[in-house]
């Protein structure tokens, strides 16, 4: 029996299209030993079947929850498909989690499987095996170093295909026939949103949000079948989920998986792909690597560069006020995309990107405009995991550092009072998995989801993010407080990688910072200034110095009122593993002002130093103390005192 | 049955310093037998002896029975035995891939005549030893470091490398000598399961001089010590850290005379 093949309502039905439609087309590629390997339309289908008849076998039944941990890989693409298929539910977590995390996740989501992508990820499974009491069966991919591992729960990714093929044989139709029974309205994914308040919530999105999401994205971005994408952020981001696993199927086009992590850039120089998704980061550590790399030049390709790019800014800063760019200017660019624009497109494999998105954190305005100005089509995105990724996008036309795009075709937006800003539209979750009340909390009678974003909708119709709603305070005399939009703009400077501003009922705002290890290093190398560590480097006078200059120009940019005040930087950087951060790299408010209540105190008091305590957890979850005295320095005028 | 590798009653003395005394030592074919012992026992000179860089003055090493004491080291790899040395032995210039590549030079067939006409066998030749090298770039992780020059690659890396070409020779045994020395915890940690590994994956006889007790005590299946050129102990793991000859020749006896050997 055949699933209806013109139905378009789950996932897996769209691969029954797809593995039809573009049979021989690639559909998934990954770089193994040293070469592009393609699955074509077909081979994925039959890889899905194959796997997904196996968990059948293994007694996966619908609804069940399959997890999958690792990096980008074809075959933990096609286990959620998989899974999928036989009305499952697919889970997927971040690599880099430690224990307790993970621990967490499997449990709410009482996880039965869970598909593991090497022996690193096994033995974390097997560490926490006990405190698992849903956890059936674990399959792995990478069977290196495993073959010594006997557990009758552990599998290999190709024995469960063979169990697979036998069922098939035993029970014909039966994958046509699960994928027959699948709704619309079917939890396809829960994603584990990582919070900066408590636990993380499992936001489960359908097929229909899925399905939906991808169809608006890819008509609005003008995805076709011939596109090609490299896919290397998290699995577990909602971001990925929508771009490389919904987005490839809806629209067909073929998705990459780099080599290792640590190949990244190299791949994506080899591919080329049309579209590009980045997060801010990485367009930073673009920009940077080329400054490096053009300093590190000869004095004439370094004139050539500096003098290209000036003239390129000069052309893009006219073109985004709407100003004609005179003939002149036109020539020089011109003759810049032979000489410069194009090669180095070229060197970060931007070459065939016929757009390159942003999104998840504000990107810098410098950067912003060099990736414009050499001719690479950068727009910002804004979205989040209970909107399934999706709420406005930058038309071509209008891409400009400070907006979050025009709301898509299908999603209404408007803004609450106290400035936050509520969406509703065919995209919006369904809810958070077996949390009733923290639905109720953000999804209202009439359907509007409350992003818990603060912002407002610009002259043009674009909506503009300023803060965290509930982050959004005042200072002691009245002035509105946003800390995030103050933090964006220190953190604009290269060498500032974190920052963190109080000041809710404070007389002034101060800030702790925690900077750039490698630009930061950089600068004290080229300067002939010796540190043994991150503590010592920040600590350096030079290097106070050139922090209180960074926000004195990051100040520039704010009302008086707001302007940050005083400083102290941090001994070492916020993380993740030490919860001041979630994993997407957002910091943890109010746990962080705990943290460091010293600090906020000393802010106030005046105080020229400090002590602080810092408390590391390592991987494995040991933890550590380490003393120090601070300076805490102040900018400009000295400090208000009350 | 044999054992895999048999050294009996070795001696090795340079000029009037007597490095080896009558060391015998049976390796089993798949196991991870550490060499330990104070700087100066005699380890490296014992590894010389069986990769053929040194002849025994006295005594004889037999490999799946066949004796190679007295065989060139070229032959004893092609024979099946790879090592790995102190020093770092890559050519710094060349690229991680070329140094691996060269690591299969033993395994070649094809002559300079056909080699400088490529098509055909060598041709063919040359992709079979690249899938081989893949796969040892992959199992090592070294994925992003194939077309840097190993002289470029920090300490730790460096050592992975070159654990990689003596992989590339597909030995049956593997001499490690100090395959740790000067990696930090996490590069130890790293070598020590790619150790585990080659052993449990390829069935790879392991013989491997460690200074890190913890590592050692932690993957051999067997340790033997040797101390001023004897043999002075030689069980599993638990049997030798109880050994009291073996304590002493550590931490010197009551006197005081340490030899230096405090690394452990």
């Amino acid at each position: 029996m055949e699933a209806d093949v013109a139905d378009r309502t789950t996932l897996p039905r769209l691969l029954l299209c797809n593995a039809r439609e573009f049979a021989d087309r690639p559909a998934i590629r990954e770089k193994d030993r040293g070469i592009w390997q393609s699955w074509t339309w077909r081979q994925y289908h039959d890889q899905v079947r194959d796997f997904a008849l196996g968990l059948a076998a293994l007694g996966f039944r619908r609804g069940d929850r399959l997890s999958i941990i690792g990096d980008n890989r074809p075959r933990l693409y096609a286990a959620q498909l998989a899974a999928q298929a036989l009305g499952g539910v697919s889970v997927a977590v971040y690599q880099d989690s430690i224990a307790k995390e993970l621990a967490y996740v499997w449990n709410h989501a009482e996880v039965s499987m869970i598909v593991a992508e090497d022996q690193e990820q096994v033995d974390k499974i097997l560490a926490l095996r006990a405190e698992l009491p849903a956890l059936r069966v674990v399959i792995y991919d990478d069977p290196r170093g495993l073959t010594g591992y006997r557990h009758d729960w552990l599998r290999s990714y190709s024995e469960v295909q063979e169990t697979g093929r036998k069922f098939g044989t035993t029970s014909s139709g039966y994958f046509e026939a699960e994928i027959d029974k699948g709704k619309a309205d079917d939890v396809a994914v829960i994603c584990y949103t990582s919070g900066t308040t408590g636990h993380p919530k499992g936001a489960m999105i359908t097929h229909a949000n899925a399905i939906g999401v991808a169809e608006i994205f890819c008509r609005e971005a003008h995805v076709k079948p011939e596109d090609t994408s490299l896919a290397y952020l998290p699995m577990a981001w909602a971001g990925d989920a929508v771009y490389t696993l919904f987005a490839s199927l809806v629209a067909g086009f073929c998705a990459n998986c780099p080599e290792s992590p640590e190949t990244v850039q190299r791949d994506l120089r080899e591919l080329g792909p049309t579209t590009v998704l980045a997060p801010p980061r990485i367009w930073e550590n673009m920009l940077t690597a080329i400054q490096v790399r053009a300093n590190d030049a000869t004095p004439l390709k370094r004139h050539t560069f500096n003098l290209f790019r000036s003239a390129a800014e000069r052309a893009e800063i006219l073109r985004s006020e709407g100003k004609a760019v005179p003939p002149a200017l036109r020539l020089v660019t011109a003759l810049g995309e032979f000489f410069v624009y194009g090669p180095v497109r070229d060197q970060l494999g931007l070459r065939k990107a016929k757009w390159a998105l942003t999104g998840g954190a504000p990107l810098g305005p410098d950067t912003f405009r060099f990736f414009r100005s050499i001719g690479v089509n950068l727009k910002q995105v804004y979205g989040s995991t209970e909107t399934s990724g999706l709420v406005s996008l930058q038309p071509d036309t209008e891409a400009n550092p400070t907006s979050a795009g025009r709301p898509v075709p299908g999603m209404e937006v408007k803004i609450a009072d106290r400035g936050e800003v509520l969406v509703r539209g065919c995209s919006i979750f369904k809810g958070y998995f077996k949390n009733e009340e923290a639905t109720r909390e953000v999804i209202d009678p009439d359907g509007w989801f409350h992003t818990g974003d603060a912002g407002f909708i610009d002259p043009r119709g674009h909506l503009v993010i300023i803060d965290r709603a509930k982050d959004v305070g005042a200072l002691a005399d009245g002035t509105p407080f946003a800390p995030q939009f103050i933090e964006n703009k220190l953190k604009f400077s290269p060498y500032i990688r974190e920052a963190v501003a109080f000041g809710n009922e404070k007389p002034f705002v101060a800030a702790m910072i925690a900077i750039d290890l490698g630009t930061m290093g950089n600068w004290a190398e080229r300067r002939g200034l010796a540190y043994t560590s991150y503590m010592d480097l920040s600590q350096k006078a030079e290097v106070r110095e050139l922090i209180a200059g960074e926000i004195r120009k990051g100040n520039e940019t704010l009302p008086d009122a707001t302007k940050v005040r005083r400083f102290l930087l941090l001994t070492k950087d916020l993380e993740a593993d030490d919860a001041e951060m979630t994993r997407t790299r957002k910091v943890r408010r109010r746990f962080v002002a705990e943290k460091y209540a010293a600090v906020l105190d000393a802010f106030y008091r005046g105080a020229r130093e400090v002590e602080l305590t810092t408390t590391i957890t390592y991987e494995d979850g040991r933890q550590a103390s380490i003393q120090s005295r601070v300076h805490i320095e102040d900018v400009e005028r000295a400090p208000v005192h009350v | 049955m044999t054992s895999q590798l048999e050294i009996a009653e070795v001696s090795k003395a340079f000029g009037g310093v007597q490095a080896v005394t009558r060391v015998s030592l049976d390796v089993e074919r798949g196991e991870i037998l550490s060499v330990i012992g104070p700087n100066g026992a005699g380890k490296t000179t014992l590894l010389n002896m069986i990769s053929g860089f040194y002849h025994p003055d006295s005594g004889r090493i037999a490999l799946d029975g066949a004796e190679i004491t007295h065989v060139k080291p070229s032959q004893v790899a092609a024979l099946g035995v790879a090592r790995t040395f102190q020093n770092i032995a890559l050519f710094r210039g060349m690229t991680v891939l070329e140094n691996l590549m060269l690591g299969r030079h033993v395994r070649m067939k094809s002559g300079v005549l056909s080699s400088f006409v490529y098509w055909g066998l060598a041709q063919k030749e040359e992709v079979e030893h690249r899938k081989r090298v893949e796969d040892i770039i992959d199992f090592l992780r070294i994925q992003d470091l194939r077309r840097l020059p190993t002289g470029s690659l920090a300490y730790g890396l460096q050592k992975r490398v070159e654990l990689g070409r003596a992989l590339a020779l597909e030995p049956k045994i593997l001499l490690l000598d100090e395959p740790m020395g000067g990696c930090n915890h996490e590069e130890k940690e790293d070598m020590a399961r790619f150790i585990l590994d080659v052993n449990q994956e390829w069935g790879t006889t392991i013989i491997l001089i460690e200074h890190d007790m913890g590592v050692v005590m932690d993957i051999s299946d067997r340790v033997a010590v040797l101390d001023m050129g004897q043999k002075i102990a030689q069980g599993t793991p638990d049997e030798v850290r109880a050994n009291p000859q073996v304590i002493k020749a550590y931490l010197g006896d009551a006197k005081g005379a340490t030899n230096g050997g405090r690394r452990g």
